[in-house]
């Protein structure tokens, strides 16, 4: 083919590439601990004998895992406006992954509550805690542990989900490689970086979960 | 005189349609300790969870000195009390179970600690030094910072009863403490509950160890078919049983 690559133009724009990348982890962190917050009161929900917890909870799981999260993301900042709700770039993409990994951490932490057994809960009624309590030092901590796995590869996709921002111009990493590879025409370079990058950070981000759940192990 | 701990009136238990309880009436004074024999079905847990709001009952009442437990009749109504009133009731229980139940995330010590301080308001400290009182008193001081899944199951055990002991019950529950034990772990489990009955521990025992019941009860229980179906010392209950069908579960059982 006779392409020589060159990556110095990329290398120029390497600043706004990290830039980018700074911007997608925040994206991701902001998104994800709202996330867990909604996925967890989510999870509590649909394990509740009641059914007017458990029925919302179920109805809000169902719509947002059916629904292409590029159209939840096209909704909240084109649709939400007509409906008086204003947001800006960043506030309504965050918004939008932060309810979008809710439905899924909550499936997460759901499959965790139920593997905690049942006993558990009586053991700590049985001294006299309050279920409050319960959940707080035992059902949570255990349910963590049962759950950092599948978490860490939930919260990893969720990462890469922040590249949809680029949909509607959020400068993060993938917009920005867009910006690079329109202004150098180094089309394979811009998006060969780009990837590496990804790459690099997510397993990062598998390393620093492996990390903690090697912490959290219970001696046995 | 001895003073009446429990009091259970006409309890009445259901799950769903089925009955398991069928009128069960029952008063224990201060002290005593009293097995609960039966065969398998006859409401022997039930009875027990009952008696710490593990379960709810639709008949009846229980009393733990002088207190009603878990339900009050306002204007006729019956209705359960408040969650915090109910927990603050279950603290007058303790309870260990055939499967032990311990936290695994935490240690011994964690384990015995964490009712001491958000139930009993202790400091770190405090707990921790009635955690060592007790593990030592179930000859476990030396593994005080080891986690459940470093214990062998009759030392799990014995820490699920100095964690509800600690906790300073007024009344002991023990259900089938022994059953999921292999057999070489469970004397020293025995021993421990013998030596709480000689300090004068108010216990209910449900049992299949009846050798150990005719020792160390002063009374016993013998239900069949969610009623009490024969109760008496020990000696009369094991020796010359009143009704066919004690004299057929005894029969069956491993006592002689
Ligand atoms: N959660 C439950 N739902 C429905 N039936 C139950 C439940 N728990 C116990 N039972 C039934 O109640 C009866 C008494 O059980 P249980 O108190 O466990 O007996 P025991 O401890 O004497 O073996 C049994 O027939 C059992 O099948
Ligand atoms: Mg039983």
């Amino acid at each position: 083919m006779g392409y020589t690559l060159n990556f110095a133009a990329v290398w120029r724009s390497f600043d706004l590439l990290l830039e980018g990348l700074a911007l997608s982890l925040g994206l991701a962190f902001a998104a994800i601990l709202v996330g867990c917050l909604i996925g967890l009161v989510t999870a509590f929900g649909l394990v509740s004998k009641n059914p007017f917890l458990r029925k919302p909870a179920g109805l809000y799981v169902t719509v947002i895992r059916n629904t292409p999260i590029l159209v939840l993301v096209l909704f909240s900042y084109f649709a939400l406006p007509q409906l008086g709700v204003r947001l800006g770039k960043i506030e309504s993409f965050v918004l939008t992954l932060a309810i979008y990994s809710g439905a899924y951490l909550a499936e997460v932490f759901r499959g965790g509550l139920l593997s905690v057994p049942p006993g558990q809960r009586e053991a700590g009624l049985a001294i006299g805690l309050t279920e409050m309590q319960i959940r707080t030092s035992i059902i949570l901590p255990l349910m963590l542990r049962n759950v950092l796995p599948s978490l860490s590869s939930t919260m990893i996709s969720l990462f890469k989900d922040t590249s949809l921002a680029a949909a509607i111009a959020v400068p993060e990493l993938t917009f920005e490689a867009r910006k690079i590879n329109v202004e150098t025409f180094r089309v394979i370079e811009t998006w060969i970086v780009a990837s590496c990058l990804y790459v690099a950070t997510c397993s990062a981000l598998a390393a620093l979960l492996r990390a903690v759940e090697r912490r959290l192990i219970v001696p046995r | 005189m001895t003073q009446t701990l429990l009091e259970i009136r006409d309890l009445h238990k259901r799950y769903g349609a089925v009955e398991v309880l069928k009128g069960v009436d029952c008063t224990m004074a201060q002290g005593e300790v009293i097995s609960i024999i039966g065969s398998s079905g006859s409401g022997k847990t039930t009875m027990l969870r009952c008696i710490n709001m593990l379960e709810e009952f639709q008949g009846g009442s229980i009393r733990i000195d002088g207190q009603e437990i878990g339900y009050e009749t306002v204007g006729g109504v019956r209705k359960r009390k408040k969650e915090k009133e109910i927990a603050r009731q279950r603290a007058m229980t303790g309870m260990a179970f055939q499967q032990f139940n311990l936290f695994p995330h935490m240690t011994a010590a964690k384990n015995i600690m964490l009712g001491l301080m958000k139930v009993r308001g202790m400091g770190r400290d405090e707990a921790r030094s009635v955690a060592e009182k007790w593990l030592d008193r179930v000859g476990l001081l030396s593994r005080i910072d080891h986690y459940p899944g470093q214990l062998s199951g009759g030392q799990q055990q014995r820490v699920a009863i100095a964690r509800a002991i600690a906790m300073n019950p007024k009344l002991m529950l023990f259900d089938e403490v022994t059953s999921a034990l292999d057999p070489e772990l469970v004397n020293e489990v025995l021993q421990v509950i013998k030596g709480l009955a000689e300090d004068g521990m108010s216990m209910l025992l449900v049992t299949h160890e009846m050798r150990f019941a005719y020792e160390v009860s002063t009374r016993v229980i013998f239900m069949n078919q969610g009623r009490i179906a024969e109760e008496g010392n020990p000696k009369d209950m094991f020796v010359k049983p009143q009704t066919e069908r004690l004299a057929e579960f005894l029969k069956s059982s491993s006592f002689n």
